[in-house]
């Protein structure tokens, strides 16, 4: 479908697309047997400028909006999620600044980002804080002029590869959630270190590591805002984000479908091609009616908040939960198409449908998600 | 570092018939790409001017449509484009195509490297790059898979041969052609696709390029295709057959014919 984009949004769309075909599907299989980090993929992106595509120009970057970042991850999520979420989690990483940094903040640390030179990572989850992120036990405490921080974060995407790192930790855990602040940290900084790569189901050209803080020194000017306003700012972080995400599953999803169709074209049984058949045609026509409504969500999303609304926590869990539910289905579904052949290493639908996985759980579960949205619900029908 | 970088529009060899009937190229429906060794030389060019600093200039000898390669080098890196295109140089051959390039190259000055492809994928001539440097007269060096090293107006390069490769040393001005294995061509970038739109073509004709009448296109050329057909396969094959002496004195007498 045509969604009419402007001359600018199809050179995104174009650059991103001509990076998945010739760089990241045909190196996918072998980074996902290899759990190899796409270090050349991560080049080869800066190279063609679309490392600093969400960031302002005056530090840099594109200047881009929401839905220009999302065009580009779609392509670079039609050939693998591991290497988009790579890209995905940068961004993440960087938005808290981008959202509630100062500007001395911004100067220092987003045209590295823009120009492909460093890429950025998100520090929220600890083994006893995920969907309950007010059980946070890292601390950071002010001494003279810096901060010191102490603690453990779980599961961080582009741990131990990112060299700039937004942490979350408690300035006073009497307070609550707005006792939380957030800070930058770099990898190079005292008393931080980080742990072993995990092993993981799906997207395995992403690095999940924990990272460490043992009196952790960083200079007073590293906070992200203000003291105890890290909860906020984590929160609108994860507005922005979700879409992000949420392309992720759309581009996947289409991906499958573009392995699908031909697949069940040219799959001989009984005689005919086994796209005669109408089980498997609904089988197909769900697939491509999946797709297509979600990416219709998510571009409407997209040029929603980039209109600057108030709210958009509702319209960003919805576009994270239905594309991403959907992702989960449409490449199990592919999977069933390819049948035997499906389930083989040798087609790349096994890969997706392991990939899908992890849509429906970071960046906050779909459960949590539909959480926020039933709550919105119900603030938006208190009001008369 | 003022470079120079010949590239040629071509038919896609993915997808290159031949019309049984008329036995020449058909070219309907196919589409046309840059010579694939041609985006070596530019990828080349363009770390080169990175490196080193300079412009990079591409220049194409086609016609008009032919603007879509050179628009397409600009979203790769190069500064300028220059389109030579005139009716008058229809039907050239390699001898003409490099008096027409020598002499356009000459108008733009020759700056200090020129850089093309091995050869081109539709003629595979491999003519023309070194052709273009007789008519300049520069030195030259052929199917260049590495630049080792630059300094005081000197380049030493690697020279592709079958069994190794040669290690040259050249001074500039001078022209390459490159091999593929000289690099993995950047893919274009988002802010050189936007000046790629915008950036004008200088487009040079015959006149412009004060160019000889007589030596262009069809007219100038020394050679010409009387036909193109796709040779028939006419192998013959028969089974030797009994026991193994049997056949191996039939194999034997065979080949005894042969001689």
């Amino acid at each position: 479908m045509d969604y009419f984009l402007t001359e600018e949004q199809q050179m995104i769309v174009d650059v991103a697309r001509q990076i998945a075909n010739e760089k990241i599907i045909p190196q996918r299989a072998e980074l996902d047997e290899k759990e190899e980090y796409p270090t050349d993929i991560i080049k080869t992106i800066a190279q063609a400028d679309l490392s600093g595509l969400y960031i302002p120009e005056e530090y840099g970057g594109f200047g881009g909006g929401s839905f220009e970042n999302i065009l580009a991850l779609e392509q670079f999520a039609r050939g693998c999620i591991g290497v988009a979420t790579v890209f995905a989690a940068s961004a993440l990483g960087i938005y808290p600044m981008i959202i509630s940094g100062s500007s001395e903040l911004k100067h220092k640390y987003l045209p590295d980002v823009a120009s492909g030179k460093k890429t950025a990572a998100f520090a929220l989850t600890e083994p006893d804080a995920g969907s309950d992120a007010s059980g946070i036990q890292t601390t950071a405490v002010l001494d003279n002029d810096e901060w010191v921080l102490n603690g453990s974060k779980q599961w961080i995407t582009n741990g131990g590869e990112a060299n700039i790192y937004s942490v979350i930790a408690m300035t006073d855990r009497k307070k609550g959630a707005r006792g939380a602040t957030m800070f930058v940290v770099e990898d190079t900084d005292p008393g931080f270190s980080y742990g072993p790569k995990e092993k993981k189901l799906g997207i395995r050209a992403s690095a999940t590591r924990p990272l460490y803080f043992k009196d952790c020194r960083i200079p007073e000017d590293r906070i992200i805002g203000r003291v105890g306003t890290g909860f906020i700012t984590v929160m609108k972080t994860l507005n922005i984000s979700r879409p992000g995400i949420a392309i992720l599953g759309v581009g996947l999803g289409q991906s499958a479908l573009d392995v699908a169709v031909p697949y069940a074209k040219q799959r001989i049984q009984f005689g005919k091609p086994v796209i005669s058949f109408q089980a498997v045609q609904h089988l197909l026509a769900d697939m491509a009616i999946q797709i297509e409504a979600a990416r219709a969500l998510i571009y409407a999303t997209a040029k929603y908040i980039d209109s600057k609304p108030k709210s958009i926590s509702k319209v960003s869990a919805m576009c994270k939960t239905f594309a991403t539910d959907m992702a989960m289905k449409v490449t199990t579904d592919a999977v069933q198409v390819l049948a035997g052949y499906g389930y083989m290493r040798e087609y790349p639908v096994e890969k997706m449908m392991r990939d899908a996985k992890i849509l429906q759980i970071y960046e906050g579960t779909n459960q949590i998600q539909r959480n926020v949205i039933g709550q919105e619900l119900n603030k938006e029908y208190s009001r008369n | 570092m003022k470079i120079i970088v010949c590239v040629k529009q071509v038919p896609d060899t993915k997808d290159v018939r031949l019309d049984p009937k008329t036995n020449t190229l058909s070219r309907e429906g196919v589409e046309s790409i840059m010579n694939p060794f041609d985006r070596h030389a530019l990828e080349e060019a363009v770390r080169l001017k990175e490196q080193y600093g300079g412009t990079v200039t591409v220049m194409s000898m086609g016609p008009p449509q032919a603007e879509e390669v050179l628009r397409e080098a600009v979203s790769c890196g190069a500064d300028e484009m220059v389109l030579v295109s005139d009716r008058a140089f229809a039907g050239a051959d390699t001898w003409a195509t490099s008096y027409t390039l020598a002499m356009a190259a000459k108008k733009i000055g020759i700056g200090d490297i020129i850089l093309c492809g091995k050869q081109a994928i539709d003629g595979d001539t491999a003519q023309v790059g070194p052709g273009l440097a007789q008519r300049l007269d520069i030195p030259y060096v052929t199917y260049v898979k590495k630049i080792v090293d630059y300094s005081d107006g000197t380049m030493r390069l690697q020279r592709m041969m079958d069994d190794g490769h040669d290690e040259v040393e050249v001074t500039l001005p001078a022209l390459f052609t490159v091999v593929k294995e000289i690099n993995e061509p950047r893919i274009p970038s988002l802010k050189g696709k936007m000046k790629a739109k915008k950036l004008p073509v200088t487009a040079l004709t015959a006149e412009d390029i004060g160019a000889d009448p007589d030596c262009l296109g069809l007219k100038g050329s020394n050679t010409q295709v009387v036909r193109v057909f796709a040779p028939e396969f006419k192998g013959e094959r028969s089974m030797l057959t009994g026991t193994v002496e049997e056949q191996v004195d039939q194999l034997v007498e065979k080949l005894n014919g042969l001689i």
